[in-house]
């Protein structure tokens, strides 16, 4: 074993050498071999004209800083700058009006870049804080769409098929005002009374069925039925019952969301334990004080559990609900027309909007609850 | 409903002959009083009879320890004098009254064998949820979370949470809380059992004292014969299957006022050899 520890000097091959860098290094060097692109049916190589050797050089310097740098962390930033630089290069390819698909050294030296990239991630995921949480998450999200935007534009994928990013943020942008209407009626709307109405009731039933326990017994068969009844069936029952605006969304997510609701705050409510429930006895404490000081307090976990899925299901029941008539707004609505009329990228804006909305919700709900039970063990030390 | 025992009350008056402490006015000396007590639990296969036809008189001012191995009935003792459980027959009164009825009126503070507290809350939050219970002005309930908080030694952290305590001082808040509740009669269920011996000690010379300053009547579960010899003035000696009373056994001969020095006299050797003995005793029958 000539590990760090028994071998101080670091005379043995294997800790000598940064292995990882020479494991990037080699198929870097074996792509300088290979053409980059297609320019008006001529083949261009790494020196055939364009600014390639400038970005190579600078991806080698950035490398080199970060192995010479005197602390890891720094190294890993200056790492970091020099794989932004190399995923840019294919974007300088493409503006300079290359064809990509063919370029197999471009593409070698990408993954090679990638794996420079999880070097990087590697180190920053061991740095505690804001680093850790936000940043590394961050590039992760950052990098899988700079992924996407170059692979598509690269190899010339069809919009019709799959949008590069930056024409989804463009849809986006040209139709804000009528994404915007559609937000508020799918979201601002049908989804926040839904989900109030759903998760209310079900938590109010609950703390009834707790009270009387054939309620329970009688409910919770239901409640797994209610779980496997498919949304697209009881649509557009709902949509015959309560018209075409808002309230039939909302009873579709009511149905949703009111027996996830139900079990969820049942399970809490039984989750006291016995001897804390002896304590409220012997206080001779009645059943008000015993539920609102030991058992919902008790329960909150398990109700933060119903409101997350919840919020999640909501946001696909109102979307769904709109398929099966709506006033001519909202997302659901949105969807189903501009895919009749083949305008993808008002779709994928749409497809967009729905799930920054959907995590919100859920990261609002996952923050609501970090600052509520921050004494549950599950939260302690976060 | 009282059971006049002209013995027991003797006994009881007679223990207190000497101390410096006179007895509350107006108020009957004898605190718990049971009577043929019997607790018999259905289970599937047959019932098992965890109280057989027990008799105990409990004085006021009493630290009364009860003792044995486990399964001999005597937390379900314990819980029965709080109303936790109800006997299958026989009659227990305390105070006067049914067991119902004191724990309506709050007569008594229970500190379980975990400290039991509620991790949401701070400190001084749990020591205040009887008072909250009681529906006590928040200031007085402020006041005397601190005062007991005090009294056990841990003024200071107040707005600490549970978790951030260690075991022994949990089970002191957990005390304090039973405290705050100002009870006349202290139930305790094996409160330190999970504690090392050192802290272990350390609480028990503070729970003697705590009981000299306050007059209180404590009941005591424990399995531990020390423990028991050092707090008690009366011993009552428990054996299983049935649970039921083998002996009871008076503590006058150490003095009132305890040291952690007298478990060196021969006083608390003689008292430890009989309650072994009698625990003993009891295992003869079964085995």
């Amino acid at each position: 074993m000539s590990d760090l520890t028994t071998d101080p000097y670091r005379t043995s091959l294997r800790t000598a050498a940064d292995w990882g860098l020479v494991a990037i290094a080699l198929p870097t060097l074996a792509a300088l071999a290979l053409p980059v692109g297609v320019r008006n049916g001529a083949v261009l190589g790494w020196f055939g004209g364009t600014m390639a050797p400038l970005f190579l050089i600078g991806v080698v310097l950035a490398v080199v800083a970060g192995a010479s740098a005197p602390k890891r962390v720094w190294g890993a930033w200056a790492e970091l700058a020099g794989v932004a630089l190399a995923w840019l290069l294919p974007l300088h390819l493409l503006n300079e009006g290359l064809d990509l698909s063919a370029g197999w050294g471009l593409w070698l030296f990408l993954a090679a870049a990638t794996l420079l990239l999880w070097r990087v991630m590697g180190v920053l995921a061991g740095v505690p804080g804001w680093t850790r949480s936000v940043i590394v998450p961050g590039l992760f999200g950052l990098g899988l769409l700079v992924g996407w935007e170059v692979l598509v534009r690269g190899f010339q994928v069809p919009a019709i098929l799959l949008p590069p990013p930056s024409r989804i943020a463009a849809a986006l942008a040209a139709n804000a005002p009528v994404l915007w209407d559609d937000f508020r009626q799918t979201v601002l709307t049908s989804v926040l009374r839904g989900y109030v109405m759903g998760c209310g009731a079900g938590f109010l039933v609950a703390i009834l069925a707790d009270r009387v326990p054939f309620l329970a017994r009688g409910l919770l068969p239901l409640g797994n039925l209610a779980s496997a009844i498919p949304v697209v069936g009881i649509a557009p029952i709902m949509v015959m019952w309560f018209g075409f605006d808002w309230q039939s969304k909302a009873a579709v997510i009511v149905v949703m969301t009111f027996f996830p609701m139900l079990i969820n705050t049942l399970a809490g409510l039984g989750n006291s334990e016995r001897i804390q429930l002896d304590l409220m006895r012997s206080y001779a404490a009645g059943y008000g004080s015993t539920l609102v000081k030991l058992r919902l307090p008790n329960a909150l976990p398990f109700l933060f559990n119903g409101l997350k899925i919840n919020s999640t299901l909501a946001l696909i029941g109102a979307i769904v609900a709109e398929f099966f008539g709506t006033p001519v707004v909202g997302m659901g609505f949105r969807i189903s027309t501009e895919v009749a009329r083949m305008n993808l990228d008002i779709v994928w804006a749409t497809i967009a909007v729905a799930a920054l909305t959907g995590s919100g919700l859920y990261g609002a709900l996952a923050l609501l609850e970090r600052v509520t039970t921050a004494w549950h063990p599950s939260m302690r030390g976060r | 409903m009282t059971f006049p025992n002209p013995l027991d009350v003797r006994e009881a008056t007679a223990s207190r002959q000497g101390s410096d402490r006179a007895a509350p006015s107006a108020k009957s000396p004898v605190v718990v009083e049971a009577r043929k007590l019997s607790l018999v639990y259905p289970t599937a296969d047959k019932p098992v009879t965890a109280l057989s036809e027990v008799d105990l008189t409990i004085a006021r001012g009493d630290f009364v320890s009860l003792i044995g191995p486990s399964g001999c009935g005597k937390t379900t003792l314990l819980r029965v004098i709080a109303d936790l459980e109800r006997p299958t027959s026989g009659q227990i009164a305390i105070e006067g009254m049914t067991p119902e009825q004191a724990r309506l009126k709050r007569l008594y503070g229970y500190v379980f064998q975990a400290p039991a507290l509620y991790p949401w809350r701070t400190v001084e939050r749990n020591v205040m949820l009887p008072l909250e219970i009681m529906g006590i002005a928040r200031a007085e309930r402020q006041a005397r979370a601190r005062e007991q908080l005090e009294r056990v030694g841990l003024s200071g952290f107040e707005r600490k949470f549970p978790w951030q305590l260690s075991g022994g001082m949990q089970q002191r808040v957990s005390i304090a809380r039973a405290l705050a509740l100002q009870p006349d009669l202290l139930l305790m269920d094996e409160p330190f059992g999970a504690l090392d011996e050192i802290t272990r000690d350390h609480l028990n010379l503070h729970l003697t004292q705590l009981w000299r300053a306050t007059g209180k009547t404590c009941v005591f579960v424990t399995h531990s014969i020390a423990e028991a010899v050092f707090l008690s003035t009366r011993i009552v000696v428990m054996s299983p299957r049935p649970g039921r009373i083998l002996d009871v056994i008076d503590c006058n001969s150490l003095p009132r006022e305890r040291t952690l020095d007298i478990r060196e006299s021969p006083e608390f050797a003689a008292i430890a050899h009989r309650v072994r003995e009698g625990l003993k005793e009891g295992h003869s029958y079964d085995d």
